[in-house]
């Protein structure tokens, strides 16, 4: 085999992901639309389990990211309607979205990385409400009536073959000597410097990969559900993300993408009471705490085997 | 003259009103074990701090091979051969024995984040070379059947020497120990006498050791400097330190001169 360990898995879930798309007409539309959901969400889980979990920063922007990723990769579509091959530049402009995205995070991550715990969590917060409240009063994204009429080109296999992507990134990132350095400030940021690991870098890079992939996320989003509103994007979003990182155990990559699975298909099942989502999750948190503090999904894996 | 390995020229650190380290002139040579002693909250961890790069000297120069190592990171004072280990032990709890070792090798592993992504060959043969050099590392002393153990979970002698094997997987030129024999019974400070005079030894190491332990700081340290309330109050051999009067009244008291 030319490709050996994890390249081979990242092009499996790439074939399946394609394979998948080219059948996908033939489910029920609802199944497949679900289906996305559940793709997206693991691409945002995943994304932000580097930067919440493996690295031990706790951010509260990862809606901010994806809402960047979203508005530009569908301002870049809206542009090239009517252009003959449009569709042709959708990873692109897939792309176009996740590096905005990164580079939002890396002006944000810079100076609020320098800050630890409880502060972090409210500078990146206080960030996802600008972007919230800017894409609501730009009129150029459609300010608070969102922006309309986005092409569908979110498929089955462009979020699953992204999917396969962002898990073989993180996951190839923790695991190699290079990698083992966001654990090692996670652990002990004072040990990690003096053991000559750049923590301030370390925390960027991390900050700055899960901001790409929550780009992606966005990008994907748009181009599913066809229309963006800034209200998609509030803290809440974000909310939602950390508890699924938090219930799969925070840097257990499976046990995140297990609980960013359940907690797409859960409001499916349970539309009736979806309202009351924030108080579930609470209570959710709550005994996970007291019963299976590292997490719902922690059974006997090596550890850190991701 | 060539500049010794590490010296200290007038170094001084205040926090608000309190100097923690005052005036402190000292040198470490090349190969040299040096002990750094005094009271409790006399200034030696503070000192070390310094050395390290964690904190800034208020004022005074602290040298590395004759270069000022003002605003120097502390990760970049590592790469440039400053190791240390702590005094209450900082290992990388949650990762295996091994992997606190990879950490530290990191300096010596050219591959970075896109190597991590593409796994080729080049990356391949890297990992390998640092994965075999960690080995190596913990066989020499003793660790390599702990390999795949987490780290928080090795009894408080092997978590001491882990943290020791660590410092040396950076590869120092000069290695800080802050308190190595804090928490040990006689039969494992005698053990780690043993291990400091032979990493020494066979890494042509010089040694900054912080000790309370009498036994131990005179037992291996070739040349001891007294810290007293931010001031150095002595410096010689263990010999000339053991009846120097300033020494002994400030561990006892003057009525004890």
């Amino acid at each position: 085999m030319p490709f050996s360990g994890a390249k081979r898995w990242l092009l499996v879930g790439i074939a399946l992901a394609v394979l998948a798309s080219y059948f996908g007409d033939q489910f029920n539309r609802y199944y497949v639309g679900v289906a996305i959901d559940v793709g997206i969400a693991i691409i945002l889980a995943t994304s932000l389990n580097l930067i919440n979990g493996h690295t031990g920063q706790f951010s509260l922007g990862h809606a901010g990211f994806m809402a960047v990723g979203g508005y530009c990769s569908a301002y870049i579509s809206l542009r090239l309607t009517g252009h003959a091959h449009a569709e042709w530049f959708f990873p692109l402009s897939l792309l176009a979205g996740g590096l905005l995205a990164a580079f939002v995070g890396l002006l944000v991550g810079v100076p609020s990385l320098r800050l630890r715990g409880d502060y972090l969590a409210i500078v990146t917060l206080g960030f996802g409400e600008i972007i919230r409240v800017v894409a609501q009063n730009t009129e150029a994204v459609g300010a608070a009536s969102g922006l309309k009429g986005i092409p569908k080109y979110t498929g089955l296999g462009w979020t699953f073959g992204l999917a396969a992507l962002t898990i073989y990134v993180i996951t190839s990132l923790v695991n190699s000597t290079y990698g083992r350095g966001f654990i090692a400030v996670h652990d002990d940021e004072i040990a990690a410097e003096s053991n000559g690991v750049n923590t301030t870098r370390t925390k960027v890079t991390a900050f700055v990969t899960g901001a790409f992939f929550a780009g992606i996320a966005g990008g994907l989003y748009a181009h599913h559900k066809q229309f963006l509103s800034p209200t998609g994007f509030d803290w809440l979003k974000s909310i939602d993300i950390v508890v699924m990182v938090i219930l799969g155990g925070m840097g257990r990559t499976v046990g995140v993408i297990l609980a960013a699975i359940l907690l797409t298909l859960m409001p499916e099942f349970l539309r009736e009471v979806a309202e009351y989502r924030m108080i579930f999750y609470a209570l959710l948190i709550i005994l996970l705490m007291l019963l299976r503090p590292n997490g719902l999904f922690s059974f006997k894996f090596k550890r850190r085997a991701a | 003259m060539s500049s010794p390995l590490l010296e200290l020229e007038n170094v001084t650190i205040k926090f608000g009103g309190l100097t923690a380290v005052s005036d402190l002139t000292t040198t470490v040579g090349e190969g040299e074990l040096v002990g750094l002693i005094g009271p409790n909250g006399a200034g030696k961890t503070t000192a070390f701090n310094m050395i390290t790069g964690v904190y800034q000297p208020t004022s005074g120069h602290i040298r590395l091979c004759g270069h000022d190592t003002r605003g120097i990171k502390p990760s970049k004072l590592a790469a440039q051969g400053i190791a240390r280990t702590f005094q209450n032990i900082r290992l990388f709890g949650s990762l295996s024995v091994l992997d606190n070792i990879r950490v530290a090798a990191r300096l010596h592993n050219k591959q970075g984040y896109f190597g991590a992504l593409w796994r080729g060959k080049a990356w391949k043969t890297s990992e390998a070379e640092t994965e075999k050099h960690a080995i190596e590392l913990l066989e020499i002393f003793d660790l390599a059947s702990q390999r795949d153990e987490e780290a928080k979970s090795l009894p408080y002698g092997d978590q001491r020497r882990l943290e020791i094997v660590r410092a040396l997987a950076t590869r120092p030129k000069l290695l800080l120990l802050d308190e190595p024999a804090a928490g040990m019974n006689p039969s494992e400070k005698d053990d780690l006498m043993r291990l400091i005079r032979f990493i020494k030894e066979r890494y042509n190491l010089a040694v900054l050791l912080v000790e309370h332990d009498m036994k131990v700081v005179m037992g291996i340290c070739e040349r001891i400097a007294v810290l007293e309330y931010g001031r150095k109050i002595a410096e010689g051999t263990p010999k000339e330190i053991q009846c120097h009067p300033r020494v002994i009244e400030a561990y006892l008291g003057a009525a004890a001169v």
